[in-house]
């Protein structure tokens, strides 16, 4: 068993003589209950009709009813990315279930402790090709952590505390249990709390000392080393942790496009995000260090750009607690297998004793602090006339302040809100990293806000993000779930269109969405939004912008959409065109910075 | 690339074996042989997986396969600390001006003829892998009609055994 008891799964009752006499669905929802569950969010139908009926009248769980299963897959990955606690996804069989198969393959990739519970036909039927019948459990097997196929009521209760342990533990993700539409009619008697029996799952927490001792060694001697801080530091809640290594240390911090927030923006030692979309100090320190200590990061693509020439003279410390993405992608000379919480604080007392004190790298910092001053963030006005994007992003986050969730959809105004909102505090930023799910915005931020009621939360979104899953503004107006949303309406996919700008000669196929400035304007995200009994703006103005913003942030009565009509010829920069090498940084159109080239 | 023998002990439960065969798959690795059975511990298999793969690959799969949560132990079987047999059934051409010399070849190998028809002999050879290979190559002159192959099946030398430190533990 884990050797840390699952943050979800507290303490339950002790087992009664007289277990009760339930049925596999009052199974389900008592399961739930007992294992802390505040909230879930689903849609019925028929193979999941006999859950419904106790939970209708049930009340230590909330149900909220989405208006589509990959609205309810998303907000328990907002509920749980914000919180830290499991969301929940319930959905019938059949197409039910595949609409989920989005926000799962997405909260694998990012990481996301969820459970997903969904109805299966009658095990007699199965098989068969019965109506609404889908095999979700083959379907999902490459992107869940694990999945449990229910036949009977007696399982029911041991299947669902087992998904919390497994979701919730070791590397976090998402699992699915399909129970089948007998399991949840027969009546069988309740045993809680249930034997759970995972003799092939033992995640490893406690790393192993002589690595630890060989890591501290290595950031005793370093001249450029740099903490390479992925979305594990997030999931792992050490944050305190890592900032007390990185001040011991005095090393350089970069935190990636998962990890914004894990380290405050304003810490003096904080480079920012490295990666494709990177600052240029943060992509260029990793470029050239002597030393990364990755810590909850796993090399993806979009941060080393081509593996083979990334950090070619440094020597890497990774810290993972999933064994397998060390040496994945980039040798690691110090594995460390290990919950990274304990690994910070092992590794800070056994860098106090190999380095007494601070180590000098004067030299590297004053390298560092020279692209800092040479190559801030920033960005210039569009030339259309139009709003800058940049400038609206960056509005919301000093207007709403680090308290504030902000969920992003995928594309530029995402790499925005990660560049131009400054993270304080982490569970501040939510959006889909690994699988770039277009639709994740509003239903995670509504997810958020139910996780976190007193907070305010944002969905910073696209035009073409927002059309994807818009609906759920009807599940939080009428639930009362009052989040925001900015729609940084540039009228076209962006990033697409960035790229079609820079590399296909400005062939713009396929990317207009006739949403903005001069265009038809269908749909009009202000009746739309209105529709939905939201309270809608429309900004085109940059005087504008503050005013809009203020009004929604004291609008609690209802949702607030806020259509921001922008300049569709901004881009995002810098950027690392794909496939090379991290030396070729660009700090805008045509530029990278001199020394880069001098390298190859 | 290299062969490498891998020997899963994996809870017995739906799907296990799509689980393991799903992650070579998609990760892109090729399974030369496949051999799944019973332990002598209920509710526990093990599968014999034969993969070719460089080292570093290697590290990969079978860190991603003990992720998956049926899967309890994973140990790669080095040919010299290990049996390893394969299990062959094949249907040759054989009649009276033949029979006599292709019993000859069987005899050799000692391998056995396990059917009998005017036209053709069934033979069963068990072996490492060189000595079926060499076998069927020596069958091949006389007309190979139908051949059925078992995975690999291998198991450690000495007086250890997986399940035993598996359960311990």
């Amino acid at each position: 068993m884990p050797a840390e008891p699952a943050t979800a799964v507290p303490r339950p009752p002790a087992r009664t003589a007289s277990a009760p006499v339930l049925s596999g669905a009052e199974a389900v929802v008592r399961s739930l209950g007992l294992l802390g569950v505040t909230d879930v969010f689903g849609l019925p139908g028929g193979a999941i009709m006999p859950v419904y009926d106790p939970l209708m009248d049930d009340e230590s769980v909330r149900h909220i009813l989405v208006r589509h299963e990959q609205g309810a897959g998303h907000a328990a990955e907002g509920y749980a990315a914000a919180s830290g606690r499991v969301g929940v996804a319930i959905a019938t069989s059949g197409p039910g279930a595949t609409n989920l198969v989005t926000a799962i393959a997405d909260a694998y990739m990012d990481s996301v402790p969820i459970v997903c519970i969904t109805g299966q036909v009658f095990s007699t039927l199965m098989g068969t090709d019965a109506f609404q019948e889908a095999d979700i459990v083959g379907i999902t097997m490459p992107i869940t952590k694990h999945s449990f196929l229910v036949k009977t009521a007696e399982e029911i209760p041991g299947a669902i505390a087992a998904a919390f342990e497994i979701a919730s533990t070791g590397r976090p993700g998402p699992v699915l249990v399909d129970i089948t539409k007998d399991a949840q009619q027969a009546e069988v008697p309740f045993i809680w709390p249930p034997k759970i029996d995972l003799p092939g799952y033992r995640p490893v927490t406690k790393a192993h000392g002589k690595q630890i001792q060989a890591a501290a060694q290595l950031l005793a001697e370093a001249q450029k080393p740099v903490l390479y801080v992925g979305g594990g530091a997030i999931r792992s809640k050490a944050s305190e942790e890592l900032r007390t290594l990185a001040e011991s240390t005095g090393a350089p911090v970069v935190t990636t496009l998962m990890a914004r927030g894990a380290f405050p923006d304003s810490h003096p030692q904080h480079l920012g995000m490295p990666g494709m979309h990177g600052t240029v100090p943060a992509v260029l320190a990793l470029q050239e260090a002597d030393l990364i200590v990755a810590l909850g990061a796993r090399f993806d693509d979009r941060v080393t750009g081509k593996a083979s020439q990334f950090a070619p003279h440094a020597k890497i410390v990774h810290v993972d607690i999933d064994p397998a993405e060390i040496s994945k992608i980039r040798t690691a000379d110090v594995p460390i297998v290990g919950d990274l919480r304990d690994v910070l604080v092992d590794l800070d007392a056994a860098f106090r004793v190999a380095s007494p004190e601070k180590p000098d790298i004067a030299e590297w910092w004053s390298y560092l602090d020279g692209l800092r001053n040479e190559f801030p963030l920033g960005y210039s006005q569009p030339s259309d006339g139009l709003m800058s994007p940049q400038y609206v992003i960056q509005r919301i986050g000093e207007l709403t302040g680090p308290e504030g969730i902000y969920a992003a959809g995928v594309g530029q105004h995402q790499m925005w809100a990660a560049q131009f909102i400054k993270y304080e505090r982490p569970n501040a930023w939510l959006n889909s990293g690994g699988a770039g799910t277009m639709g994740y915005s509003v239903p995670a931020a509504m997810g958020a806000k139910v996780a976190e009621p007193d907070r305010v939360v944002w969905a910073i979104d696209g035009d073409g993000c927002f059309q994807m899953t818009n609906q759920e503004l009807a599940t939080c107006a009428i639930n009362n779930i009052p989040i925001k949303v900015a729609i940084i309406n540039n009228s076209s996919l962006g990033m697409v269109r960035q790229w079609q700008t820079l590399f296909f000669d400005g062939r713009h196929s396929h990317t207009d969405l006739n949403t903005g400035h001069g265009t038809v304007r269908i749909p009009d995200f202000v009746k739309l939004a209105e529709a939905y009994g939201c309270l809608a703006l429309r900004v085109e103005k940059e005087e504008d912008v503050d005013a809009a913003i203020k009004t929604a942030l004291e609008t609690n009565d209802r949702p607030v959409v806020i259509d921001f009509v922008v300049s569709a010829d901004a881009m995002v920069w810098p950027m690392v065109p794909q496939g090379v090498s991290n030396s070729y940084v660009q700090y805008a159109r045509d530029h990278s910075p001199a020394f880069a080239e001098q390298e190859d | 690339m290299s062969s490498h023998v891998l020997s899963l002990l994996v809870e017995d439960k739906p799907g296990l074996l799509t689980r393991v065969a799903g992650l070579f798959a998609r990760r892109g690795f090729n399974i030369e042989s496949l051999a799944v059975g019973v332990t002598e511990v209920p509710g526990l298999s093990r599968i014999t997986v034969v993969v070719d793969v460089e080292d570093l690959p290697l590290e990969q799969v079978t860190k991603q396969l003990n992720k998956l949560v049926n899967v309890i132990k994973i140990v790669e079987l080095d040919p010299a600390q290990s049996v390893q047999r394969d299990h062959v059934l094949v249907k040759v051409r054989a009649d009276n001006a033949t029979r006599s010399n292709l019993i000859e070849v069987v005899n050799l190998f000692r391998a056995s003829v396990v059917d009998y028809a005017p036209d053709a002999l069934v033979v069963e050879v068990t072996g490492d892998r060189g000595k079926v290979e060499a076998f069927l190559r020596a069958v091949e002159p006389f007309g190979v009609k139908e051949l059925a192959q078992s995975g690999m099946l291998a198991i450690g030398r000495g007086g250890k055994s997986i399940t035993e430190r598996v359960l311990r533990g």
